[in-house]
Formats: C-alpha cells, structure tokens, sequence
C-alpha cells in the first residue's frame, strides 16, 4: 500500500479573492481510503481549499489531481471528474423541490444513466444505510437538519464516488442531531472511503481521522496525526487554536 | 384578562369593533366592478342597439385570444433565453441580452408595434429573400429557394402583431426570469454541480424548476398587462375588439354603446385573470 499513488494530490495551490489570499501556497497527497480532517480558525481558507478540490472554486494557481486525472483546467472533463467526488455542505443544499427520493435519484438519472427502477434501488439502499429510508417520499422541508444532512449524504453517496468531501457538515445542526451525522460518517470512514472533512468535530477527529491538517491564513501549520495533534502539537498557533476549543 | 370595573364603559366595545373590521375588510371594489359588468351586460341583453354593437364587437373576442395567448408563448421563450442571457457569464451573450431588453424597455409599446410590424419584420425579411436571390444567381437553387419562400407579402398584420406583442414582451419577462434565477440561493446550483451535472443540467434540472414556480405570479401578471396591450395591435387594423369597436362606431356613431361595451369586455377578461394569479399566489404560499 505504501507504494500506491495518492488519489487526490494538491501542488502549490492559491486562490485570492481580490486582494484576499484564501488559500496562500498550499500542497498535500491525500491516499485512498485516508480520512483527513481539515481544521483551522474561520477565514483561514479550510472550505475554499475544500472547494478548490472539486473545482466548485477556480485556484489562481496550482494544480489539484484526482486519481491521476488533473482538474485544474480541465473544463472539459470537470463534470465527469465531479461525479466521483461526493460533496456535502455546511447547509445540506437539497433541492427543495424535489422529493428525498428524487434528490438521490436526479444525479444517477442524468448522469449516470440509470433506469427509474435500478436508480430507485440504489437510493433507497443508500437511504438505509443512512438510516432514513422511512422519509423517501417526503419533502425535504418536513425533515429536521439532522435528517436533511443524512440525504444529502445519501444523494452523494449514491453516484458511487472515489471521495467525499464534507465542508462543515455538523456546523448548522441542533447540539442532538450531530451525532446522527457524524454516526454516518464514522460508518463510512470505517468502510474506507477517502475522506476530506472541514469540521471542528474533535470526538470525530479521534475515532475517525487518519490525518489532521490545520490550518490558517491559508496556509497549512501543521500536518500531522490526530495524535501528534494533541499530545504534541509542534506550532504556537496550533496550540492556541487548540486551547481555544477544547477548554470547555 | 383584567376584571371590568363596574359602572365604568369600555371605550371600545370589542365586538361591535371586529364586525365593523370585517364590513371594512370586504372587497368592496370588486362588489363594484362585478355591478358594472353585471348592469351592462343587462343592458346590452334588453336595448336593441346595445345589443347590436355587442354581436359586432364580440367577433373581435377571438383575434383578441388568439394574439394573446400566441404572443404570450413566444414571448416566454424570448424572456426565458434573454434572461438565461442575463446571467450568463459570456460577454457576448450577457450583453447581447442586455442590450435587447434595454431598447425594449426605453421604447414606448405603441411605437414598438409600429416598428416592429412595418420596419423591422419588412427589413428581415427582405434580407432574407436578399440572401436567396444572390444564393440562386450563384446557382445554390435549392438553398435560395428556402430564403425566397416568404415574401413580405406573405406576412399578414396579424402574424406581424403577434411578432412585434412577443419580441416586446419577451424582453419584460426576461427581467421576471433573470430574477426568479437570481432567487434562487447559489447552494443549489452548486450541489448540482458538485453532483457532476453541467451549468445546463443543473439549470434544467434544479434551478428553473423553483426559479419558474416563484415567478409565476409575476409572469401571471404579465399576461393580464398583455390582454390589455393587445389592444394596441388595432394601429395595424388587426381586427381585435378594440379594432372591431372603432370600426362600429365609426360607421354607426354609435360611440357611446361601443366603447362602454369594449372596457366591460376587457374589464372582465382582466378582472377574473387577475382573480386567477391571486388565487395561484394563495396555493403557493400555502405550499412553501
């Protein structure tokens, strides 16, 4: 294993917004099946850096790869590259005028070409596995955020992507629907999915997390495992950041 | 609530209060238009020359309908592509939209019909058959054929009405879409895309389907402004009932019977369309 090539790999990544350096010189290889947690203060380019990796976000400069594949400038084949790279958002972003089961069948219909039945099939297995297949015909407004994240993490999962990205999946839920979410992806961690998460989920980062990146004013401080992250954490900001949020 | 202190009136009566709130909260206007309508329509059914304006004027009804209801369609599909035009990041297009719908709206609709009918479907057409001739004279016959086919002869006042009614329009509903897309929060599209749709999936599929479900009152609006606008294609002597009605007076000096006859006409079709877009309002709102 150690001799395989990494599936997604990150070379002197920026991206300004004006005169804003989100994310200012960043690298890294991520291997398969990795769970890699990005954590960081708000504003220090974690998401953009997320973004930049599904090409949701252009980079000034550098280049990202995906299984061999480069997406930077890639117009062409950026939509295919997509469907294998899940996304899950901050604020779950499901298409409020379709039913669950619709929103997990759309993608499998018009991209991937499934039948009606065999894209029914596999939302609502995918439904189960998140625990929710119960809710397939209803709207995604008469569900809580905890079940509306839990789609939406069925809706990516459904397309069978290489990767899932989660930009701060537990940020916008109830205290008591967190851990519905994180079970899920915990769940799949430990199926060996490749993983980038932006979360300040700490619980997460200890069960879950292979490798922790942290992050600020675009650059990566620290590089690390969940345990050098923290019982040796090498910078002063990591520290800090540290301190900050786990004092209470 | 406190306990009401003997001898003491209240300054309101609260009962009495509510009732007045509801006789004051009742359409009253609408009470009044459907009188109108109502007491002419009586009149027209009991005296002679009421009546004979009526059946002259009422053959209008279906050149008004029919030019409506063609141009309407048109011009959604105007509005629509413009509006997509709108928010489109090429220069060309965005600003191809732009400029459609800037000299729409900086153009009265009277001279626009005017233009639209007697300068600018002419010119096009004439290109056209300009096209084909220079086409057959190098001997591509059969391509100079199809350019040929329609001359301006062959283009009636109504076809040209319905032409200048959707080009018009189309730029108004362009505005309406631009802004229901807009409303949309930037989350869906970018789901859709992180999906491995393209822009123009993504717009299929998930953003004009809610973009179009929130316009639908304003678009409804605007078809109730077109009824009303038809009535402008007359300067072409299309035959529509505000035509049909100048005709009758003009020939009977029956004025007063005419265009009493035709405001009640229009009155009616717009007040129920209206009726209609608010009660579609209504169930959307139920719905979110």
């Amino acid at each position: 294993m150690t001799d395989q090539k990494p599936i997604i790999v990150v070379k002197d990544l920026y991206k300004y917004f004006g005169d804003i350096k989100a994310v200012d010189g960043v690298s890294m290889d991520i291997e398969k099946g990795k769970v890699v947690v990005v954590i960081g203060p708000s504003g220090s380019g974690k998401s953009t850096l997320l973004r930049c990796i599904n090409h949701l976000e252009e980079p000034t400069s550098g280049e990202i790869w995906i299984d061999g594949e480069k997406v930077t400038h890639a117009a062409k084949q950026i939509n295919e590259i997509r469907a294998e790279i899940g996304m899950v958002f901050q604020l779950f972003n499901l298409f409020p005028h379709l039913t669950v089961l619709e929103n997990v069948t759309l993608a499998q219909k018009v991209i991937r070409g499934r039948s009606k039945d065999e894209a029914n099939q596999i939302a609502l297995e995918k439904l189960k596995r998140v625990g929710i297949p119960e809710k397939a015909d209803a709207y995604p407004s008469n569900l809580s955020g905890g079940q509306q994240q839990r789609v939406a993490i069925a809706r990516a999962l459904s397309m069978n992507p290489k990767i899932m990205l989660f930009d701060e999946p537990t940020s916008a839920l109830d205290p008591e629907m967190i851990k519905e979410v994180l079970d899920v992806m915990l769940d799949l961690a430990q199926e060996g999915m490749t993983m980038v998460c932006v979360s300040h989920e700490m619980g997460f980062v200890r069960s879950a997390a292979d490798e922790v990146v942290f992050m600020d004013f675009g650059k990566v401080v620290e590089h690390t495992t969940p345990d050098g992250l923290f019982n040796n954490p090498q910078n002063d900001r990591t520290k800090l950041f540290l301190s900050q949020i786990l004092e209470h | 609530m406190a306990e009401q202190p003997q001898g003491i009136k209240p300054i309101i009566e609260l009962e009495d209060f509510s009732s007045k709130r509801k006789l004051r909260d009742l359409p009253w206007w609408f009470f009044a238009i459907i009188l109108i309508a109502i007491y002419v329509f009586f009149i027209i059914s009991t005296k002679e020359e009421y009546n004979a304006a009526f059946d002259f004027i009422k053959i209008g009804l279906q050149v008004t309908v029919k030019t409506t209801l063609i141009s309407y369609v048109i011009a959604i599909l105007f509005g629509l592509l413009a509006g997509l035009g709108r928010i489109s990041k090429s220069i060309v297009l965005n600003n191809l939209s732009r400029l459609y719908v800037e000299l729409i709206r900086g153009i009265p609709i009277l001279v626009l019909i005017f233009f639209i009918a007697l300068v600018g479907v002419p010119v096009l057409v004439d290109g056209m058959n300009n096209i084909g001739y220079w086409l057959s004279d190098r001997g591509i016959d059969f391509l100079g054929k199809i350019f040929t086919a329609i001359t301006n002869q062959d283009i009636s006042m109504n076809a040209r009405a319905i032409t200048a009614l959707a080009f018009t329009y189309g730029a108004y509903l362009a505005e309406i879409f631009r802004a229901g897309i807009q409303s949309i929060a930037k989350g869906q599209m970018e789901a859709a895309r992180s999906l491995g749709m393209s822009y123009g999936q993504s717009m299929r599929y998930v953003i004009l389907p809610q973009a179009v479900r929130n316009v639908l009152p304003a678009l409804g609006n605007d078809f109730v402004a077109m009824v009303k606008d038809s009535s402008l294609v007359s300067v072409l002597a299309v035959r529509d009932i505000t035509q049909v009605s100048r005709l009758y007076a003009g020939s009977t000096f029956r004025f007063r019977e005419s265009y009493i006859i035709l405001a009640v006409m229009y009155l009616t079709m717009t007040v129920i369309l209206s009726l209609g877009v608010q009660l579609l309002e209504r169930r959307l709102r139920i719905h979110d």
